[in-house]
């Protein structure tokens, strides 16, 4: 693998299946234990800087570290130099300064990893960057999909929702592809961005079209305020034309599964009695993305020790 | 003073000898001699000193990152002996004080002729006119008229500020670029700023407000200019309008010629720049609309910022890049050495045209005896690799870092004076 976990094309095929098959042996090297811990990152280092707020995806990083047994520092933006001022690349040398092995960052502007990574020896781990990527998140959905349906290759994944703005929706087409899923993508034509027709996807704008064929639906968190810049007319419109309630639910296959990155809208994207359905992974998601997260920092930091 | 170039190229044709006397060209002929200073310029293309219409020079308000001087002293290195310092400064230039502030330190730096830019509206705002009438009357003498990194976006707005300098002999250049479609927009909107998740500034952007500006001149019998042309779309638009007999001049920047929105790859953000680079596709319709003449300029749009303000995130960099010094690297490496453009060419491109549009008599004017010696001289056979630390500008922003490119501006000459001597400045 490479120093850095910066996108989803960081990662081929055999980086993207080692990072999976790690976190299914430490998921059951840990399964059962009374002390969930593993010695890996003894004495290592890792920082979670975070310029956006993000509670669980911070504390998923937090107890991906601990149960590594590294030291975690936790740097928020707020109230910090950050908000006094200080630039990303200053905030970037201190860090180094205090050797940090690691960098999760979590940062509002596209790119702000890459920039960060020119800037420090440790390795830093894209934990979201504005409407970018989020490479973590698109890892633990394959491990969630590969758990629940045996496989990925060939698995008709829909992504539906507000794929202009969203991070997970980049990573995990690139993520998909890669391991050979097909992806379609549903939204209204103003949330897919121009140059969508380059993606490896198929592009629908009808849900109840692609949900009879579909193994895994997954649900994209879409601000209500989209509609002041008119991305579309209402909530409720939105809601009523690309919303996943119980009756588009009944035209999956049987053993289709519901997925959502979270924090959702219950009753915009979702309807609260799909969320709470057993088709749905949303809370497994959360659980799986500690065992991914482990992995990722095993991998890129547990080599050198 | 009395100055003897021997064995120069004028426009890259046979070799001659050139005397200089008293800031006029004395004579152009075989074997001249003389009792005064001779300079060996065998080889030497000869050229009439260049002409930027887009200068950022950042003085008054920014001279951290660039002044009058050091801008001067970048210009007359890139073979220029007049530069349009453009109006966006703090305070704006926006009042006969501003802009004789600006001409006199050009005038005290001496190296180039800074003619400024007046801005259309006060403070940039875009809601009431300057007073352009003062601008054009004073010591400044200014002629060209701009919100330059703001569009003047209001129709009715640009309408009257079209109209109105046409009692001014002068002209709106105008930065084409519509507000509400381009809100947050970060590059060039298509497949890489799709993947990439930075906001795309879409084409539409520019060409709507260029297909408005040539209508709106043409209705009123107004010139126009369109800064730093970017797209395909606009240089067929500008040809649409110069066929119909629009009075409409653009101009393109050296950056847009050569490089891509691939450059946003990485995040660098060096490589921000409003407006944004382009497709692959844009880059050669730019070089075609220049080299037959839809594009009559090339322009600079000399950019100077901090080193905090481009390393950092992308989204808060801001926009722009230098140029002044690698300019005329760049036509010869893009127009010259592709056989687009003779230099002769070259010549009306960056010297003559803009000399035109700006209403600058001494400048850009033919290689003849009597003719004032604003003259460059470049040896087209050199090749260097661009070293941002070893720019003249106060600032390090240049796209160009590391890239080896073609041509070397050997000696400039403002009024028979030499402002450049083997690739020194001399002030």
């Amino acid at each position: 693998m490479r120093r850095h976990l910066l996108e989803a094309a960081d990662l081929d095929l055999a980086d993207a299946t080692s990072v999976l098959d790690t976190a299914a042996q430490i998921e059951s090297a840990l399964a059962g234990r009374e002390v969930k811990k593993l010695p890996t990152l003894r004495g290592r280092t890792v920082v979670n800087l975070f310029f956006e707020d993000s509670t669980r995806t911070r504390i998923s990083f937090e107890l991906a570290a601990k149960r590594l047994s590294a030291d975690v520092i936790n740097f928020s933006a707020k109230g910090s130099s950050v908000s006094k001022g200080e630039s990303l690349k200053d905030t970037a040398l201190t860090l180094e300064a205090m050797g940090a092995d690691g960098i999760v960052v979590r940062h509002g502007s596209s790119g702000a990893p890459h920039r960060l990574a020119t800037w420090v020896q440790g390795s830093v781990v894209n934990a979201g960057d504005g409407t970018h990527e989020h490479p973590t998140q698109a890892l633990l959905d394959a491990y969630t999909i590969r758990k629940r349906l045996g496989r990925l290759e060939g698995v008709r994944v829909v992504i539906t929702g507000d794929v202009l703005h969203s991070r997970v929706a980049r990573s995990n087409v690139r993520l998909l592809h890669t391991l050979g899923a097909e992806v379609t993508l549903v939204a209204p034509p103003t949330l897919l961005p121009v140059g969508v027709g380059s993606w490896p996807v198929e592009v629908s704008y009808d849900l109840d079209a692609v949900l009879p064929t579909a193994d895994v639906v997954m649900m994209l968190r879409v601000q209500a305020e989209r509609m002041n810049a008119s991305f579309f007319p209402s909530a409720r419109e939105y809601s009523r034309r690309y919303g996943l309630d119980a009756d588009r639910m009944a035209k999956l296959p049987d053993d289709a599964i519901v997925m959502h990155p979270g924090p959702m809208n219950r009753g915009m994207e979702i309807a609260a009695d799909v969320a709470d359905s057993p088709r749905s992974t949303i809370v497994e998601q959360v659980g799986n993305g500690v065992s991914v997260r482990m992995a990722v920092l095993y991998l890129l930091l547990g080599g050198n020790a | 003073m009395t100055l003897l170039l021997k064995g120069v190229r004028p426009y890259g044709e046979d070799a001659v000898d050139l005397l200089v006397s008293d800031g006029v060209i004395a004579a152009i002929g075989a074997d001249l001699s003389t009792t005064a200073e001779t300079i060996d310029a065998t080889g030497l293309v000869l050229l009439p000193g260049l002409v930027d219409l887009h200068t950022h020079l950042r003085e008054p308000g920014r001279e951290d990152t660039e002044t009058v001087l050091t801008g001067s002293r970048a210009a007359a290195l890139g073979g220029y002996t007049a530069v349009h310092a453009m109006a966006n400064t703090d305070p704006v230039a926006d009042t006969a004080g501003v802009v004789e502030q600006v001409w006199r330190l050009g005038h005290d730096a001496g190296l180039v002729d800074v003619v400024p830019v007046g801005a259309v509206t006060v403070g940039l705002a875009g809601e009431r006119l300057a007073e352009l009438g003062a601008m054009a009357d004073s010591a400044a003498r200014v002629r060209v008229f701009s919100d330059d990194g703001k569009c003047v976006s209001d129709p009715a707005l640009m309408r009257r500020a079209l109209e109105y300098v046409k009692a001014l002999d002068g002209v709106v250049a105008q930065h084409a670029e519509e507000p509400r479609l381009t809100v947050g927009a970060q590059m060039h909107e298509g497949e890489r700023s799709a993947r990439l998740g930075l906001t795309g500034w879409p084409a539409v952007a520019e060409e709507a407000i260029i297909a408005r500006d040539v209508l709106l001149a043409e209705h009123v019998g107004a010139r126009l200019h369109v800064c730093h042309v970017s797209t395909a779309g606009s240089v067929e638009l500008i040809r649409w309008a110069k066929s119909r007999g629009v009075q409409v001049t653009a101009e393109v920047t050296p950056h847009h010629l050569l490089l891509t929105d691939a450059q946003a790859e990485g995040y660098d953000a060096t490589f921000k720049v409003n407006p944004p680079l382009r497709t692959a596709e844009d880059v050669a319709a730019l070089r075609a609309g220049l080299a037959d003449g839809t594009i009559d300029a090339v322009a600079t749009d000399h950019a100077p910022h901090a080193g905090e303000d481009k390393e950092c995130e992308w989204s808060a960099a801001r926009p722009g890049m230098l140029g002044l010094e690698q300019a005329l690297s760049v036509v010869v490496d893009t127009m010259v050495e592709t056989g687009l453009l003779t230099w002769r060419e070259v010549a009306d491109r960056m010297s003559v045209r803009p000399a035109q549009i700006g209403r600058l008599e001494h400048q850009g004017r033919p290689i003849a005896v009597g003719e004032p010696a604003n003259l460059v001289l470049v040896d087209p056979g050199a090749r260097a690799v661009v070293d941002p630390a070893a720019l003249a500008s106060k600032s390090r922003n240049s796209p160009y870092a590391g890239r080896e490119l073609p041509a070397r501006v050997v000696h400039t000459l403002l009024r028979g004076e030499l402002s450049v001597l083997d690739g020194k400045v001399q002030k």
